[in-house]
């Protein structure tokens, strides 16, 4: 079965210079174990490819059932170099957000 | 010593919503308002105003804002604690030492923090073996020292508390942790000292959720956005802090938004890194620790908090000046706007390279398609896209080239592609780039100090 990770997860991201920070936070128990297992740092880099051009950084939160990634290289040099529209990575929990898991 | 005390975010950048800090202590009661206005490129802009002028340098926002909370502070007892005073805190006390002769108060305190503008100590700090290595790149300051346009050290909440101490009615700080500014009033009224890690820990979480404002309350909520009543007039967060450590956040219940575990949890994972090791001047929290409970609606406890002692180590701030950037937009309608917006892109990066013009980036972003989300956006039927806004910025370090750039965005209109409109500002100008370079340094290399200015 397939589901949407924003059905099961909310979250909010930002910037920390070039990389990103996305915290993904599980609305229940349940959700929380499901986003342990989904979201490893190799899942989260190729979900991320052409965006992330860094390592991926993954820690756990199980206090408030959330994960939090930095992702390096991403932010085209960091909010006051970046080009981008987004340059402070403000989009990046919901570009994760879009993830489907397949459990 | 008190058995609780409510402190009130008022801001969390500068720009922010101009009525919140007002709002904040009319709308209830509240003991301490604290205004965080600093983010990491603030510093250089106050610091070419300053060059510019001596008497500039701070917020400027703050004389206004004090016009209008002043007298009102002074009969609630309200204490103001902001790190508004930028690189020139002292002018910063003087326009309000101003402001408060206009309105004829008396005995006003104001207490300022300096010491952590070190741009003009740089040479002294090197020869002492500190090179303030880029903590990314460990680069040493040298490389960039020529284009430097400002240096602070962040300090924490202890020099806040000092000025405390000293009965001050209001606190101005330069570089200051956001955490701190929150932190600093629960140290001082509470009597925790420099080892209570787990309650510095706590004071500093709270300081966390309060730091951006709106954002702990119900704004920029991703989970169900649309179940936050009254946006429109959202009440900024408030700790309610108790002796032991634990806090509750809240808000004036006659204003909008809403603070539930959810907007809380949000806020707490914003802008981190390693959650076990959040580092400030003053402890190292560990948001693993943390518990959230729900005690009513709008009411949040914030508990269970650990932490360990402080590094000996200062962050430092710099800001360099890094060449030029320019960016210009074309909106593209249906038919094909997407297609449209590609060829135009297309035609201006052929026109760009017969120039001959010098870049270290170019890119272009289609608004309504993948600006955001990049190559995660999936392939679309362009009979549904209305319009696409083609955008492109250029950087670099050659300025004739980035200002010829804006020259070549609006002929695009004429011998482009059709149905293209949006071109109103004129052409886009050149504008520096200031880049960040965060850096550490042993604290025993710089004194905070508090400078009093009275009526």
């Amino acid at each position: 079965m397939k589901i949407k990770l924003i059905d099961i997860a909310h979250g909010r991201s930002g910037d920390k210079g070039d990389a990103a920070n996305v915290g993904i936070i599980a609305y229940n128990d349940d959700g929380y174990e499901i986003i342990k297992k989904h979201l490893t740092v190799e899942n989260v880099k190729k979900h991320f490819e052409g965006i992330c051009f860094g390592e991926v950084e993954r820690f756990e939160m199980p206090n408030i059932r959330a994960l939090n990634f930095l992702l390096h290289n991403t932010l085209g040099g960091g909010g006051t170099v970046s080009l981008k529209h987004d340059a402070q990575g403000k989009t990046i929990a919901s570009a994760l957000l879009r993830m489907e898991i397949e459990i | 010593m008190k058995e609780k005390i409510r402190i009130a975010s008022g801001q969390g950048f500068w720009g922010d919503l101009i009525d919140a800090p007002y709002t904040q202590v009319t709308a209830g009661d509240v003991d301490y308002l604290v205004m965080d206005y600093l983010a990491e490129v603030t510093m250089s802009i106050l610091q070419k105003q300053k060059n510019k002028n001596p008497k500039l340098g701070y917020a400027r926002d703050i004389p206004e804002l004090m016009e209008r909370i002043l007298p009102i502070c002074k009969e609630k007892k309200i204490k103001v604690i902001t790190n508004g005073g930028g690189v020139n805190p002292e002018a910063c006390a003087e326009a309000i030492l101003e402001v408060a002769k206009k309105l004829s108060i008396k005995d006003l305190k104001i207490a300022v923090v300096v010491g952590d503008n070190i741009k003009d100590r740089l040479d002294e700090i090197i020869s002492a073996g500190c090179e303030l290595k880029n903590m990314e790149t460990g680069e040493s300051i040298k490389s960039v020292k020529d284009k430097l346009l400002s240096a602070n050290v962040y300090f924490g909440a202890m020099p806040i508390v000092e000025a405390l101490k000293q009965n001050a009615d209001i606190v101005i700080t330069g570089r200051t942790t956001d955490t701190g500014l929150t932190l600093a009033p629960m140290i001082y009224e509470f009597g925790w000292k420099e080892n209570d890690y787990d309650l510095l820990s706590a004071g500093t979480i709270a300081g966390h959720i309060l730091e951006c404002g709106g954002q702990a309350s119900g704004g920029n909520f991703l989970g169900d956005w649309q179940s936050i009543p009254n946006l429109a007039e959202i009440g900024f967060p408030i700790a309610e802090a108790f002796p032991n450590g634990e806090v509750v956040i809240t808000k004036h219940e006659s204003l909008g938004g809403k603070v539930s575990y959810q907007t809380v949890a949000e806020q707490l994972v914003y802008e981190i890194g390693d959650p076990k090791n959040y580092i400030t001047p003053d402890c190292v929290a560990d948001f693993t620790s943390i518990h959230l409970e729900e005690l009513a609606p709008n009411r949040v406890k914030v508990f269970g908090i650990k932490g360990n002692k402080e590094t000996e180590f200062y962050k430092v701030s710099c800001a360099y000046s890094s060449g030029y950037s320019s960016s210009g937009s074309l909106t593209y309608s249906w038919p094909k706007a997407l297609t449209k917006a590609k060829a135009a892109d297309k035609i201006l990066r052929q026109r760009l390279q017969n120039l001959n013009l010098k870049f270290d980036e170019i890119r272009t972003e289609f608004i309504g398609y993948n600006a955001c989300h990049g190559p995660l956006a999936k392939e679309i039927d362009e009979e549904n896209i209305n319009e696409v806004m083609l955008r492109i910025g250029v950087r670099g370090d050659d300025y004739n080239s980035i200002e010829r750039f804006g020259k070549e965005i609006a002929p695009l209109i004429l011998t482009g592609p059709p149905g293209v409109t949006g071109f109103a500002g004129g052409r886009p100008k050149p504008s520096e780039v200031v880049a960040y370079w965060p850096a550490l340094m042993p604290k025993n290399l710089v004194q905070p100090e508090v400078k009093l200015f009275e009526l």
